[in-house]
């Protein structure tokens, strides 16, 4: 179990337990927590899950999926510190993580 | 003027097996998707990915249940109409009346919406100064590319669209290609190639640089990049075109006048229809209560809705069920012998 912190664009945040094993874009769903549309329902085939991860929180999830990229260059303006949140898996190690929602997915 | 009893919009999986249930009990359809090909998001997003619970069929792609859809729907000899998008409807009398971005125009009894999220259209840029110039000078697809002879052509992506133009506009053009990281998605043989022409300086490659501005009054001039260091750059434009894929959209649905929430269209579980008498909705664009986002569920609300269709384009008739292993007048329709 983690407590994430999702931070909307208006600056408006969710504080979240989710549960080991899902992913951050499900812990968002299944919260109705708006900003992450996931309208692939996780298979890396869409860029609407895109959240971004401030460096200090970056450095420690593990490495983007092969692909990840692929699809964050389609994604609505990625940066250095874009991810998709269905490739983020929750554990302990990722209590207090903050991720920042974009200002729109599509 | 197209006459039909159905206008089923979109085909992806839901919308195909829909026109397979209206085969089935005799009515016509045709059917409109914005895609260059029928699959829907199954073809589009994820062809090799297999899918495992598909009722009887233990693991398939998304190619491979396209195509078997395809097959299935054979028989009927339905009409697609492909790279085309539902624009407007107007009710005329008791039936609708739709025209396509094309210019198309359909008479049909019934409209089922099989629109999945929305339709296929390219992203665009963020920048809003941008619609100032789209179609003219900002643009997502190139038509003629000889527009581009002896012009300053900026190219924004990463991908086999973005590579692939900026090596034939290279030509003929002054090309600078904008990427916002380093490594490309396109091909191996076309990334291997525009390392090449920059080498032997055909064009330009900037990377982790993404648009920040486009300048000019009536025509482009130039436009500014910003790079992932802060650094910002200045580069004369005729045109910029950007590739970034493909994002789906709900588009012109969203004007006709049907219950929307959350962009999706709430329905009711006896037949699928919308609040608006003969347009019906399926698959994932639908709601109800306990609607599930699964491709099965999509086959199901398509058998129902067409039936609902039956009622209208055969007022005078009853539906009887009819099953595909004892009726004679269904094998007709499916052209089996016996």
């Amino acid at each position: 179990m983690a407590k994430i912190k999702y931070i909307e664009h208006s600056g408006k945040q969710h504080e979240i337990n989710v549960a080991n094993g899902l992913s951050v874009m499900e812990g968002a769903i299944q919260n109705d927590i708006p900003g992450i549309d996931a309208d692939c329902g996780g298979g890396m085939a869409c860029a609407t899950c895109h959240v971004y991860v401030k460096e200090d929180w970056f450095n420690k999830l593990s490495a983007k999926s092969e692909g990840e990229d692929d699809m964050l260059d389609q994604a609505y303006e990625p940066s250095p510190s874009s991810r998709l949140s269905c490739q983020i898996t929750v554990s302990d190690e990722l209590d207090g993580l903050v991720v920042h929602l974009p200002e729109k997915q599509v | 003027m197209i006459d039909t009893d159905v206008l089923i919009v979109g085909a992806g999986p839901t919308g195909l097996f829909c026109a397979h249930q209206l085969g089935i009990i005799g009515l016509k359809c045709e059917i409109v998707d914005n895609l260059d090909k029928l699959g829907g998001q199954c073809i589009e997003l994820y062809p090799d990915k297999p899918i495992y619970d598909i009722p009887a069929i233990p693991e398939c792609t998304g190619e491979e249940l396209t195509n078997n859809l395809i097959e299935q729907i054979k028989p009927f000899k339905f009409k697609s109409h492909l790279s085309d998008r539902v624009q407007e409807i107007k009710k005329e009398k008791e039936r609708w009346t739709v025209k396509t971005s094309k210019g198309k125009e359909f008479l049909t009894t019934s409209i089922i919406i099989a629109g999945g999220v929305g339709s296929f259209e390219p992203r665009k840029f963020p920048t809003k100064n941008c619609e100032k110039f789209e179609g003219k000078s900002v643009l997502y697809s190139i038509k003629d590319k000889t527009i581009f002879k002896d012009k300053s052509v900026v190219i924004f992506g990463g991908g086999d669209s973005a590579l692939d133009w900026a090596i034939e506009l290279s030509k003929t053009s002054k090309v600078t290609l904008v990427h916002r990281r380093d490594e490309f998605r396109g091909a191996p043989a076309s990334v291997e190639k525009l390392k090449e022409l920059q080498k032997e300086k055909k064009l330009d490659v900037l990377t982790k640089f993404s648009i920040k501005d486009v300048k000019g009054n009536e025509t482009l001039e130039s436009i500014d990049i910003k790079g992932d260091d802060g650094e910002t750059k200045s580069i004369k434009a005729d045109y910029v075109l950007g590739f970034f894929g493909l994002i789906m959209q709900l588009g012109p649905i969203l004007d006709w006048g049907l219950n929307i929430d959350k962009k999706l269209i709430p329905v009711n579980t006896e037949n699928f229809e919308t609040n608006k008498k003969g347009i019906f909705a399926i698959g994932d664009i639908c709601f109800y209560p306990g609607k599930l986002k699964l491709i099965l569920s999509g086959f199901h609300e398509g058998a129902l809705a067409a039936r609902g269709c039956f009622k209208y384009s055969r007022p005078n008739e009853k539906y009887k069920l009819e099953f595909t292993t004892t009726s004679k007048s269904v094998k007709e329709r499916l052209g089996v012998k016996e």
